[in-house]
């Protein structure tokens, strides 16, 4: 006999088994198991499955919508904000068609042309008041263009309003709504419109549409009465009837009627004379040229090349700025760039995070290992004790105990009165214990320490004692027993309580934020800022996103060096 | 061997007392001698004391008094890893976290010993408990048996000369079990080593030992070579503990010599050989092995007999198992060979059965 499993008596092994019952059974054609009613065995036992799984479903459902609805899909949402420009193209769409012929090398604006196309969507879009967010978003990668656009929004109306006096000192018929409605609607749609708005002005007003002479003659200025149309129909508060259109549609009926010669023709009646007065009239009309308008009478900035390389760099709908703003780069004409020294903080602050929660976890593995050692080696009565002891902490806000770190370790604190009062230190040179690294450390490590002891503890409660034992009587000494026997069945352990401790110090807010000063703060506490100060999202999103990719990268560095197998929370 | 002087054994318990809270005493007064070479077995239910005995020995419990000497030296102050005694626990305890070679490497490698030296002896305790392929597997991926080889092997490696065995094979298959009884008992007796066992297995006490101790409520009731313990146990503990027995309650009627006369609650008059009762008049509880039992009894005039009915049949294979009702006892169980000419009882008959009085022991009546 040379090992026990070749013993004679042994049994049948569950292969020998399973072999016998295959023999037994009946098989199809195609040598599937068939079960007793003649149906496949797979078929017959995903079938008497299928019921289990769907209660098993049913019973996480409840649950897996809250999550979804409540926690994924926000987060990713959120993520999504990283890489989103969508505001850039909707808000200048006519401009972000042009701006890539631009050469940003030239050293100069853009041409007459960009600036026509930028005139448009910009007045749109002061009227839709979506011109200061733009400015915001564009503030994030050049410094000033925030009240540069601000400041546009509000001039530009001069621009439409150089010719709307001329259309009304023309024909005062220009000022009418009316004119306007019977200009550039098609018939039906303006004796519908006439009678929702005569009547309760119940639901949303009928759809604009443009007479067929109008849209022909007079494209852009359809096109502009459009928007207004679109713009009065979700405001409420104009209407077609009442209120004349945008100053912007002026302009783009006077570059209608100089562009086309014949803008008369489609039209009848009443409409081609006014028409045709007004061709006959804009020859003579005083013009703006955007392009010195713009610079010279708005804001000079515009002549700024770089202002425009901002707005051509950004004007894709997805975009990698944000992410390269998290790590301290940036996105030129010319490619990636890192940022000016003065402005790289984010790479502190990452390295800064990472090294303040590995000093954290190694803080509370070293503090928590000899209490999970006690608890569980302890007998019960002094376990259960000091297991009340280690929980205690869960149970107080977790406000109340980093204000209570505040109130130990300031400077007229309890700490500093005591070594003060040993006569350790000078009263005049009291130590700076709070508001810095240290207070940051001193704190989480107290927080977070449960969250170490339990995974542990949990761990080797379940190494039995005659390990350390046998070694000791294999002749190992007490130091012995533990560094060979114990310590590495409770790697599991410290394993757990690592990744817990870790990944929760990595994006702490609250204690850092109260005791962390400048010194102390966290990615997470720069996060919060953009979230709820400077309301960049994106940037918050991309900080976020990477904060996430890095825990992943550790948690599978992990797995691959440890094996995420040996992390145990209990059994 | 059960008569060596306290001064030359190899191990010595003198009135050692163990007491946990204070309050109890879980050994009460032991004495206890072994030679050199024997194999010494700690019988006794659960909660005896045998197990602390045996921690005592190793060192993980203290005693509370008296001295535990080993090869003549007290040893009651050295740590138990310097006491140089190995053990084979009941789980195995088995590093999971090293190799098997690694497991046995480990009291070497805490001797300080070199690696070629190392490897050599692990090789050859390996091979001699026949596992030798076996070094580069985690204990998880052995079976039940092949671990407690390697506990085996691991306890022997570092050349002890005293080893202890804590219930080793509690967690076998019966099978197995009595393999490994076997196995254990030739290795000791082919290294020559003492071996303190522990079990609450009597047949595994019975077949492996040179003596075994009865405990009980932290006293050895006996402590004698496995046939004696079996055949003439000293008190009714240790006849009702080891094997199956027979009592039969009844008054010492004459005591004398080696026989007293016992009057049975039934009435009945039987001999039998007076072992804990000294007078007349005092309660006894008789004492006969249900093999030493005959029906129709062939025994000669020294035997006694008595008329019993037969209560129950029980056909085992090898042996016939008669239950029978003898003087108001309906448990009285008589065991007969399965020979040719057997008679195979069935209940409600009534039979005559006997015995020779030096098979009836008058014990203690508690």
């Amino acid at each position: 006999m040379t090992d026990a499993t070749q013993h004679p008596m042994d049994g049948p092994t569950p292969d020998d088994a399973l072999r016998q019952a295959k023999a037994a059974d009946s098989v199809d054609d195609q040598g599937r198991l068939l079960a007793a009613d003649g149906t496949p065995l797979k078929r017959s036992l995903a079938r008497s499955l299928r019921v289990q799984k769907i209660r098993a479903l049913a019973l996480i459902a409840p649950l897996l919508l809250f999550v979804l609805v409540t926690f994924i899909a926000p987060i990713a949402d959120m993520l999504f904000r990283s890489v989103e420009n969508e505001i850039v193209p909707e808000t200048l769409p006519r401009t972000v068609q042009l701006i890539g012929d631009w050469d940003h090398n030239s050293g100069e604006a853009p041409d007459a042309e960009l600036f026509e196309a930028f005139y448009y969507d910009m007045a749109i879009a002061a009227q839709l008041k979506n011109h200061t967010r733009l400015g915001t978003r564009l503030n994030y990668e050049q410094t000033g263009i925030s009240s540069l656009f601000r400041q546009s929004g509000r001039d530009i109306e001069d621009i439409g309003d150089v010719y709307v006096d001329q259309f009304e000192d023309l024909d005062e018929a220009w000022e009418e709504p009316a004119t306007w409605l019977a200009l550039m609607g098609d018939a039906d749609w303006r004796d519908s419109y006439m009678e929702w708005f005569e009547g309760e002005q119940a639901g949303a007003p009928p759809a604009f549409q443009p007479s067929a002479a109008a849209s022909e003659a007079l494209p852009r200025t359809v096109e502009m009465y459009t928007l207004f149309s679109e713009f009065t129909a979700g405001a409420r508060r104009d209407s077609l009837a009442e209120d004349e259109p945008w100053p912007v549609a002026y302009t783009a009926l006077y570059q209608d009627l100089t562009a086309q010669p014949s803008a008369t023709a489609p039209f009848e009646g009443e409409m081609a004379t006014l028409v045709g007065a007004a061709e006959d009239a804009v020859a003579d009309f005083e013009t703006v040229d955007f392009r010195s308008y713009f610079i010279d009478e708005i804001d000079e900035d515009w002549g700024n090349p770089e202002v425009w390389a901002t707005i051509q760099t950004f004007s894709g709908p997805f975009t990698a700025g944000y992410f390269l703003n998290a790590v301290d780069m940036q996105e030129t004409p010319d490619g990636v760039a890192m940022q000016p020294d003065d402005q790289r903080i984010y790479g502190l602050l990452f390295k800064r995070t990472m090294f303040m929660s590995l000093t954290i976890t190694f803080c509370c593995i070293a503090l928590g290992y000899p209490v999970a050692y006690l608890l569980a080696t302890l007998p019960m009565r002094s376990a259960n004790l000091l297991m009340i002891l280690v929980l205690l902490p869960f149970w107080t806000s977790l406000l109340v105990r980093t204000s209570a770190w505040k109130v130990m370790l300031q400077q007229q604190g309890v700490i500093n009165d005591v070594l003060v009062w040993l006569g350790l230190v000078g009263d005049g040179s009291r130590l700076v214990m709070i508001n810095n690294q240290f207070g940051t450390i001193v704190a989480m490590t107290h927080i977070l320490l449960p969250f170490m002891i339990l995974p542990m503890y949990s761990v080797m409660s379940t190494i039995p004692p005659s390990y350390v034992r046998a070694a000791k009587s294999l002749g190992a000494t007490n130091w012995t027993a533990f560094w060979r026997v114990y310590f590495p069945q409770s790697v599991p352990g410290i394993g757990a309580g690592s990744i817990l401790v870790f990944i929760l110090a990595i994006g702490y807010y609250i204690t850092p934020e109260i005791v962390g000063g400048t010194t102390g703060t966290f990615i997470s506490n720069r996060i919060a800022y953009h979230i709820s100060s400077s309301l960049n999202w994106g940037l918050a999103a991309a900080l976020g996103t990477i904060l996430l990719g890095v825990v992943l990268i550790l948690y599978w560095a992990y797995d691959r060096i440890v094996g995420i197998d040996n992390v145990k929370l209990g059994g | 061997m059960a008569d060596t002087a306290a001064s030359d054994a190899f191990v010595a318990f003198e009135r050692v007392q163990k007491s946990y809270d204070g309050e109890t005493l879980v050994v009460k007064d032991l004495n206890l001698a072994m030679p050199k070479g024997e194999f010494l077995t700690m019988l006794g239910p659960s909660g005896s004391g045998k197990t602390t005995c045996l921690m005592m020995l190793a060192g993980f419990e203290t005693a509370t008094h008296g001295e535990i000497k080993l090869d003549g030296k007290p040893i009651n102050n050295i740590p138990p890893h310097k006491r140089g005694i190995g053990m084979v626990f009941q789980n195995y305890a088995l590093f999971p976290h090293m190799t098997v070679a690694e497991n046995l490497s480990f009291p070497l490698e805490v001797r300080g010993m070199g690696k070629a030296e190392r490897e050599q002896k692990v090789k050859r305790a390996l091979e001699m408990v026949q596992m030798g392929r076996f070094g580069g597997r985690r204990p998880a991926q052995l079976s039940g048996g092949q671990q407690q080889r390697i506990a085996l092997a691991r306890a022997l490696v570092f050349e002890a000369e005293l080893v202890l065995m804590d219930e080793p094979l509690g967690a076998l298959d019966k099978q197995l079990r009595e393999h490994m009884q076997f196995e254990i008992k030739r290795i000791a007796d082919d290294l020559g080593i003492t071996v303190v066992y522990v079990t609450h297995d009597q047949t595994e006490a019975l077949t492996m030992s040179d003596r075994v101790a009865v405990f009980e409520a932290g006293v050895i009731q006996q402590l004698a070579p496995p046939s004696e313990l079996y055949e003439a146990p000293q008190n009714s503990f240790v006849a009702q503990f080891i094997g199956e027995n027979n009592t039969l309650e009844g008054v010492v009627e004459e005591i004398g010599g080696n026989r007293c006369t016992v009057r049975l609650d039934s009435g009945d008059i039987i001999d039998a050989v007076p072992i804990n009762v000294s007078q007349k008049g005092e309660r006894t509880r008789v004492s006969i092995r249900p093999e030493r039992v005959e029906f129709d009894p062939q025994l000669g005039d020294a035997a006694h007999t008595l008329t019993a009915e037969v209560r129950e049949f029980i056909y085992m294979g090898d042996v016939f198992r008669t239950r029978l009702s003898v003087a108001g006892n309906d448990e009285f169980v008589v065991k007969t060979r399965n020979r040719a000419d057997q008679k195979r009882l069935s209940p409600g008959e009534t039979v005559r059965i006997g015995w020779l009085p030096e098979d009836c022991r008058a014990l203690d009546a508690t």
